[in-house]
């Protein structure tokens, strides 16, 4: 069973022409667990997996997988299994063809790709061409081939765009099982909700920088927590949050408070001799996503 | 060492995987094989028709027909191993598919080196198409008219071995170009239209004044042709004094060197994004 290795960025830069691609960005992953890194799309995810796999040099820093850049991995495909894109496939070629293409680079037994071709499916469709492939079978087969030196570290772009509602479950599992082997899993998105029920802990990076990393348990305690409150007079309700000082939108269920307890906005309420009508606090999914992107900024999402 | 081994292994199932390499065969076969057929027709027809002095070659220049007949291989089939070498680069990056490809092999000099070995050895088998072509139609022909068939001078075989060698480095000279033009409708376009137009129209200039044809010896072509030893060109035009064999190997080779280190500086190691 080959054993996961940590991931780790270094104050890792990269400049296209004038645009800040990523910035200064430190982290670590760590074997065992599932790692997901979110950030809307343009914030650098792609960049920073491609400098941490030797297809982009980084401008400054470094980008190692178990403290050896991949450039010099002794056994690349065996130590890390990568899928970037869904398009990296000669359309005239099949599946199969193009797995034995590169396990023949990497030097990796030939018998393991009818194996990786069994594990996601696609035995059945191997010999054909994959310009025929949907975006779900080209996801599978970019999986098939990280799988295919049995590595210890799988880092995975979007594995989740284009799989259909079995697919993305299948691939929730599979990606547990993996990091309950002890392997690194590394899996980015653009989406927290495509990801929160398979990872243990997040790197959410906005705009090429860090700007959280912990636990789902961490973000959702974050500062970013609501109380929502109505009142069928909802404008003397925010007249008397307004004086309080608290701030706060209009959102569909009521006026939504940034504010931890919702004794604190009752009390306002009451204070002010304000009838309420409902007050609670928000689900904890859209409180994530809320703290999502407040942390990424609303500008980012593109 | 073992990963350089590995990388050209992998080169050659990616030429062998998709079906351009034996489209291409096919194609460099039908055009030599028609070429050389309907050349040695013409030499036989007219050999017949009119009385040469006895030891008067048919041709113009001199020399044999069917060193001409036979050197079409290489002479008009060029073409093809430079389309496929070409085609084995721009495809990576047409298809994205250098992202795997440097994955397997992060060392990229050793995917390049990988490519060349294997399109030099694809060339090799062109050479062998274009042979089947050239000598496989021609030679019948040139009996059937009586003519000289020269297959059983060791000249001729040398002459064949020559032309392997001229379409392997071939093979090479279009994965350097490949790899200095990485879009692919530009590297064909710039291939088909200067060996099918900028370079013929050049040779036949540079053999009109003799400082030109001193210059025009090391086109690629025209460095092909010395390679082999047997040139349309001189037939039609005469002019001017041709490389060496080896000269002619050595400035072919000069050409693919040169393309691939620029091409390495400038498309090889960039960023794959």
């Amino acid at each position: 069973m080959p054993t996961g290795v940590p991931i780790e960025f270094q104050a890792v830069t990269k400049r296209f022409g004038q645009v800040n691609a990523v910035t200064d960005l430190s982290f670590a992953v760590e074997p065992g667990r599932v790692t997901g890194f979110l950030g809307p799309n343009g914030a650098g995810k792609t960049t920073t997996l491609r400098m941490l796999l030797g297809l982009v040099a980084p401008t400054s820093g470094s980008a190692t997988i178990g403290g050896v850049p991949y450039r010099t991995l002794e056994r690349p495909l065996a130590t890390v299994g990568a899928a970037l894109e869904a398009a990296s496939f000669h359309p005239g070629r099949s599946a199969r063809d193009h797995l034995r293409v590169h396990a023949q680079a990497a030097r990796i037994p030939a018998g393991r790709v009818g194996a990786v071709l069994e594990t996601v499916g696609l035995a059945a469709y191997a010999d054909r061409r994959v310009g025929g492939y949907s975006l779900g079978m080209r996801q599978r087969l970019g999986l098939a081939h990280a799988l295919l030196g049995d590595p210890g570290v799988l880092v995975l772009d979007e594995p989740i765009n284009g799989l259909d509602p079995e697919g993305i479950k299948w691939i929730r599992t599979f990606l547990r099982a993996l990091a309950a082997e002890g392997r690194t899993v590394l899996v980015s998105s653009h989406l927290l909700s495509e990801v929160q029920q398979t990872v243990d802990e997040v790197v959410i990076i906005a705009k090429g920088r860090l700007v959280h990393r912990g636990t789902l348990a961490d973000l959702e305690t974050g500062s970013a927590t609501k109380v929502v409150v109505d009142s069928p007079d909802r404008e003397a309700l925010a007249a008397a949050l307004q004086a309080s000082g608290l701030p706060f939108d209009h959102g569909r269920n009521g006026l939504v408070v940034s504010a931890d307890d919702t004794a604190q906005v009752g009390h306002i309420a009451f204070a002010a001799g304000v009838e309420v009508s409902a007050l609670f606090r928000q689900r904890a999914a859209s409180g994530l996503e809320d703290s999502f992107l407040a942390l990424v900024g609303e500008e980012g999402s593109l | 060492m073992s990963s350089f081994i590995a990388a050209t292994g992998a080169e050659f199932t990616k030429t062998f995987t998709t079906r351009m390499w034996w489209v291409l065969a096919v194609v460099a076969f039908g055009y030599v094989a028609l070429m050389a057929g309907g050349l040695a027709a013409i030499f036989g027809f007219t050999s017949s028709q009119s009385e040469l002095p006895e030891g008067m070659s048919p041709i113009p220049g001199g020399g044999e027909p069917s060193a001409l007949i036979y050197s079409f291989a290489s002479s008009i089939g060029y073409v093809f191993p430079v389309l496929l070498g070409a085609l084995a680069v721009t495809n990576e990056f047409r298809h994205r598919t250098l992202t795997p490809t440097f994955l397997a092999t992060p060392r990229r000099g050793l995917v390049l080196g990988g490519k060349l070995v294997a399109l030099f050895v694809m060339g090799g088998v062109f050479g062998v198409v274009g042979v089947l072509g050239s000598v496989g139609l021609g030679a019948p022909i040139l009996a059937a008219f009586d003519l000289e068939t020269e297959l059983g001078a060791s000249d001729t075989w040398a002459m064949i071995g020559r032309i392997l060698l001229a379409m392997a480095l071939w093979g090479v000279v279009g994965v350097a170009l490949g790899t200095m033009v990485p879009s692919q409708v530009g590297s064909i376009v710039i291939i088909l239209a200067f060996t099918q137009f900028v370079e013929p129209t050049l040779r036949a200039v540079t053999m009109l004044a003799d400082w030109a044809a001193d210059v025009g010896k090391f086109l690629p072509g025209a460095a092909s042709d010395a390679l082999v030893g047997a040139s349309f060109f001189s037939v039609v035009g005469g002019g001017g004094e041709a490389l060496e064999w080896w000269q002619g190997g050595l400035v072919l080779l000069a050409y693919a060197v040169v393309f691939a280190v620029i091409g390495y500086l400038t498309s090889w190691k960039r960023d794959i994004t």
